[in-house]
């Protein structure tokens, strides 16, 4: 993660505190185990013993391994990369080693493997994940994700651009009040949309954003278009990738408002559960004419988008329930705050 | 001795781009005289209002909800005279469509002055009237089904019709109210609205949400066989025996 939000980082060791961090190390662990067990094992029938001989070794020394890390992040988010890997090896050996002896004092008998062994396997097991994120960060390397986080970055579309302009030019003899305020209101989103959008943006920023662009729509669609917002308890300060929100409410638009004469109503509901933010959106849906290639291709890029930025904790639902399309996007909530203190020791 | 000027329909779906296109109208005027008829918000407000009035160049949008620009179309190549269709829109996608319904032109919005006063002038000498280039050309299903009786475009929309029955070289459409007759085929209808329409028999389409139940009936000296119960209507449809599986199925 850290890889992505600044800029010109370098390959660094993995979030340790990271969920999908996480579940990644439990399997490569566990996969190495079963094959240590496999070749401990003389007979197929025997295997799951000897995992089980493994498991009770491998487990708690895996577990308390990834909890110490990860309550040492800051400190090993300070050092650099070699420093970082020496400190993560070394802490591996030196839990490895407690484990044992504890598991010899508690089980005694049960631990069949002496301490050279099970500092073979924690070795191997530490090198494999540590390279592993390696070839992981580098895969999603600085060069390579810029490329994909700038390919995917919203694109509006040229239907909304130009139905605008037509709506602007209208306003123009009649009421050019309106059409100045219109305008103002196309150059704040446009910025926004042909700026740098790497960088996360606030939430309060993002929705401002949206606000701009639904004024815009209600120029052209007028009472049609009713929205209603739920974002009184909304993290303000929440970090989130810009972009995110406003492309889903331009799908809102030309999928649940357009199609229809009868006003049709959005409903934006952004609240903090714990340490998630929580955004629901909700619009009517017409499975009429539905011709949604367009609409995939923005949600995709949406779920591709916090996927880079947040990896497993983010998560993305687009549901349709009879006539109300509903999307249900958690992201981790982190703060602009808490990344200053973070990066600022 | 009064001048005939061509008499013009608007319609878009959205207020100010109806503005806009008036505005720009009236800056046609000095140029090209004509009578603004009126407006309509969809395409079925303008096949509406074109079967009551005489109407030379109908300027149309693409993108409407209820029926849209060419849906509309469609229904009116169907009139022996049909006006001149110039279409707006803002997307760059529909030409060849626009083309294959006999459009005379084709603006993109934000329509240019000079661009709007060429495509009326070309509207009025270049009408085309051949209503035969009809043929599937949206993948989208029509919202309307439209029958023409004396050379008025009479629509039917499709979520009002009981179901479609072939008889001879027509399809009668009942609706609860009445029944009308279509010069389409049957297969071609089931392609279309198969999602909406059952086949219950070689010559019969019938509304899923029109049916409420099936009866099996035995005929006196024949083999007994479902039929089809209706929502608000008395008459009992066969199922034929290749398809009673949808009995099962419903």
């Amino acid at each position: 993660m850290a890889s992505i939000n600044q800029n010109g980082v370098t390959i660094s060791l993995p979030n340790f505190c990271n969920l999908g961090s996480i579940l990644r190390s439990l399997l490569i662990v566990n996969s190495i185990g079963l094959v240590f067990a496999l070749a401990r094992a003389d007979q197929l029938s025997l295997l799951w013993q000897e995992f089980l001989y493994v498991a009770t070794f491998l487990e708690p020394a895996l577990l308390a391994s990834m909890v110490t890390l990860c309550g040492v992040r800051q400190f090993i988010d300070r050092m650099n990369y070699r420093l970082g890997l020496v400190f993560v090896v070394l802490t591996v050996l030196l839990i490895s080693t407690v484990v044992h002896q504890l598991g010899q004092s508690i089980l005694p008998g049960e631990m069949t493997y002496g301490l050279v062994h099970v500092w073979i396997l924690s070795l191997f097991a530490a090198g494999v994940l540590l390279l592993y994120f390696d070839l992981r960060t580098r895969a999603l390397s600085p060069a390579l994700t810029e490329a994909r986080l700038q390919a995917l970055q919203a694109r509006i579309r040229p239907h909304f651009l130009f139905n605008s302009l037509n709506a602007v030019l209208s306003l123009i003899r009649s009421e050019p009040k309106r059409a100045e305020r219109a305008l103002e209101n196309m150059a704040e989103l446009f910025r926004v949309l042909m700026a740098d959008n790497r960088r996360l943006t606030t939430l309060d920023r993002e929705v401002e954003l949206c606000r701009h662009y639904l004024e815009i729509e209600e120029l052209r669609l007028g009472e049609r278009l009713k929205i209603i917002w739920h974002v009184d308890k909304m993290p303000a300060d929440a970090l989130i990738p810009p972009l995110v929100l406003q492309p889903l409410l331009e799908n809102a638009v030309y999928h649940g408002v357009e199609p229809s004469t009868s006003s049709g109503e959005i409903l934006i509901n952004i609240y903090r559960n714990r340490d998630q933010v929580v955004i629901v959106l909700r619009n009517p849906y017409f499975p009429q004419n539905n011709h949604h290639s367009g609409n995939k291709m923005a949600l995709n890029n949406i779920r591709e988008r916090l996927a880079l930025h947040f990896d497993a904790e983010a998560s993305f639902k687009a549901t349709s329930m009879g006539e109300v399309y509903q999307v249900t996007m958690t992201i981790p909530y982190v703060s602009e705050k808490s990344q200053r203190e973070k990066l600022s020791p | 001795m009064t001048i005939q000027v061509p008499r013009v329909l608007v319609v878009d779906d959205e207020a100010p781009a109806r503005n806009r296109l008036k505005d720009l109208l009236d800056d046609c005027r000095p140029n090209f005289p004509f009578e603004l008829v009126g407006e309509a918000v969809n395409g079925r407000e303008a096949v509406e209002i074109i079967n009551q009035t005489h109407i030379d160049i109908v300027l149309l949008d693409i993108r409407m909800p209820v029926m849209d620009g060419i849906e509309a179309a469609r229904h009116l190549q169907k009139l022996q005279n049909p006006p001149a269709i110039v279409f707006t829109t803002a997307l760059d996608g529909h030409a060849l469509d626009a083309f294959e319904l006999n459009a005379v032109d084709y603006l993109l919005k934000p329509i240019r002055l000079e661009r709007l006063l060429t495509a009326l002038k070309k509207a009025l000498t270049n009408r085309s009237l051949s209503p035969g280039a009809l043929g599937v050309i949206t993948s989208r299903a029509r919202t309307h089904l439209s029958v023409t009786e004396r050379d008025r475009v009479m629509l039917v929309p499709v979520a009002d019709i009981c179901y479609m029955r072939a008889e001879l070289k027509y399809v009668t459409l009942k609706t609860l109210e009445r029944e009308f007759l279509l010069e389409e085929s049957l297969v071609n209808l089931e392609k279309e609205f198969g999602d909406r329409f059952v086949r219950i028999h070689r010559n019969c389409l019938v509304a899923r949400k029109n049916i409420i139940g099936f009866e099996k009936v035995t005929p006196e000296g024949s083999e007994s066989h479902w039929v089809v119960l209706l929502k608000g209507l008395p008459e009992k449809l066969p199922v034929s025996r290749r398809q009673t599986h949808i009995v099962k199925e419903f």
